[in-house]
């Protein structure tokens, strides 16, 4: 663990001392502050309409209204930012022949990917988290229900994880961090689609298109709901990203 | 220390490394030598563990280098060809970053940190940002992060490319500096370098051995003579009849103001051509050992003149 806490340390410095997590952060939470703004701007006023009518009054939700369409709109901003922190992981050690340092020190390639993962999961953890502090004021001056809210920051920081771990995948695979931005940001463009294949499909075909598709099992979280096949989900697909990374490095070295 | 045993590695139909066996003892420094692509930072980098070989087996510091990767990259130092440095760090952060992953326990960090300072003269820039400071000083940060863990073993591949003639100096300095405590082996392109610096030589070409040992041993091997030029104060007709009173002699050649004296390897006369000149008050302005220099010998390797 020690060995792994070295590297996270060196990448949280790489990325701090470069201005990449600076704007992705700084951007993620301007964007997340607008729609939150927004959303709530537009809640204020369906709320005094409806609560002219006693039937709709019922109907008001601050999780379904506010919350709800504000996680969507964070999940479609890191499918857009988070490449570009996942860009350099392995990329710029391979341009800067620093991989030779690292693959020849003791430690095992494996302590190493989950050195620099756990890096951007700290930054992501950091992003999401300076992004729920305005939140946090519909819960002084409302009183909206805790679970989805919260189910809600764990669906995007299972996204978020899953879309790392693809992301340190692609960088492991080229020198360039362009490349391995694009290729990770398509894969992930590609995997949201699935959603809407999944609409025109039927039967078998459905179900894999749904269950494949990223926001579908983010839906379910952002309504309260956890079911441990989305966690299954997201964890198995960041492992997966993070065994191919392992077999890309191991594959390279044998070749 | 250093052992190989036919050493092979291919990348697809390329073969970089063919059946490479040689051996560095403790407490030298060796060189590796061959012309660019001669397989030189691959054979290091099997050695370093960082790549694989295809076949063969090599050890390092008692160490199976393939069944025992992680000690024996605990044992070894390695400063690639490229510096691997990241320039966002300093200097000293930098230097602790790599204790760390070379398992230096945390307690013994910034002494291991503060002797690789010393060692390689790095006070003076510590605490700067390596992207700051010059081409010579990463260098030698890169040959600070090969020392940190104090390892028995140091493989640095050019160490010297790309640095001014007074960086070269330094560098080379530091190197010979390292033989107290490690076995160094280098790889290297430059003849002057490894006369300057190495115990030994292991010539490798095309991926394969062409001839390993010392200095003196491969010189003895590809000449048939030993011999020393004398440059005297006065040549005169008479000269090569003097030096024919001494047994043993094989040629005597006057080659302008010098005089070329040989004799069968294994024998020794300078002596004995000492003595003759005082008897016969021949003032010597010059005596030097005929020995093939460094380039000779590697061009007569290379170009397949001796293959083992």
């Amino acid at each position: 663990m020690k060995a792994i806490w070295s590297i996270t340390k060196k990448e949280l410095l790489s990325y701090f001392t470069s201005p990449i997590a600076y704007i992705v952060i700084s951007i993620f939470v301007l964007l997340s502050g607008f729609f939150f703004y927004s959303l709530v701007w537009w809640f204020n006023t369906q709320a005094i309409q409806m609560s002219q009518n006693p039937y709709y009054f019922q109907q008001i939700n601050i999780n379904q209204m506010v919350f709800a369409p504000l996680f969507h709109n964070l999940s479609i901003i890191m499918l857009l930012m988070l490449p570009l922190l996942s860009m350099r992981l392995f990329s710029e050690e391979k341009k800067m022949g620093t991989e030779e340092l690292l693959f020849t020190s003791p430690l095992s390639v494996i302590q190493i990917i989950l050195g620099k993962y756990l890096a951007s999961l700290i930054v992501l953890s950091a992003m999401l988290f300076l992004s729920a502090i305005p939140t946090i004021f519909t819960f002084i001056y409302g009183n909206p229900e805790p679970l989805p809210y919260l189910l809600g920051y764990l669906g995007l920081f299972l996204l978020g994880a899953a879309f790392l771990g693809l992301g340190v995948f692609w960088s492991s695979l080229t020198e360039n961090q362009i490349i391995s931005a694009v290729l990770t940001f398509g894969t992930l463009l590609l995997f949201w689609v699935l959603s809407w294949a999944g609409y025109s499909a039927r039967g078998l075909w459905q179900d894999v298109l749904n269950y494949l598709s990223f926001f579908e099992h983010f839906d379910d979280m952002t309504k309260g709901i956890l079911d441990t096949s989305h966690l299954v989900y997201y964890l198995s697909f960041a492992f997966f990203g993070l065994f191919l990374t392992h077999s890309v490095i191991q594959f390279r070295r044998w070749r | 220390m250093i052992e190989t045993e036919r050493l092979t590695k291919k990348y697809g139909d390329l073969v970089a490394v063919k059946d490479l066996s040689f051996r560095v003892e403790e407490g030298k420094i060796w060189g590796l030598l061959g012309p660019n692509a001669a397989g030189k930072t691959t054979t290091m980098r099997i050695l370093t563990g960082f790549l694989p070989a295809t076949e063969g087996r090599a050890r390092v510091a008692g160490y199976d280098v393939f069944e025992q990767a992680e000690a024996v990259k605990q044992s070894i130092g390695y400063l690639p060809e490229n510096v691997p440095l990241y320039p966002e760090m300093t200097v000293e952060s930098y230097l602790g970053f790599v204790a760390e992953i070379k398992k230096v326990p945390a307690a013994r960090k910034k002494a291991a940190i503060d002797r690789a300072v010393e060692i390689t003269g790095l006070q003076s820039v510590r605490k700067r940002l390596i992207k700051n400071i010059s081409r010579g000083f990463k260098q030698r940060v890169g040959i600070a992060q090969a020392l940190i863990h104090n390892p028995k073993v140091v493989i640095l591949d050019e160490p010297t490319i790309g640095l001014d003639p007074a960086q070269i100096v330094e560098i080379r300095q530091l190197i010979k500096s390292l033989k107290s405590e490690h076995t160094v082996m280098l790889s290297t392109h430059i003849l002057a370098e490894v006369t300057q610096v190495c115990d030994g030589v292991v010539i490798i070409n095309e991926g394969k051995l062409m001839a390993s040992g010392s200095l003196e041993e491969l010189t003895a091997s590809l000449s048939e003579n030993d011999g020393v030029y004398l440059k005297l104060e006065k040549i005169d007709g008479q000269i090569q009849g003097v030096f024919q009173q001494i047994p043993g002699l094989k040629n005597i050649q006057v080659e302008g103001p010098e005089i070329k004296l040989e004799w069968p390897w294994g024998l020794d006369l300078r002596t004995k051509i000492l003595k003759l000149c005082l008897d016969h008050n021949l003032a010597i302005k010059e005596m030097r050992p005929l020995s093939m220099n460094i380039e000779e010998l590697y061009l007569k390797i290379v170009s397949g003149g001796m293959e083992q």
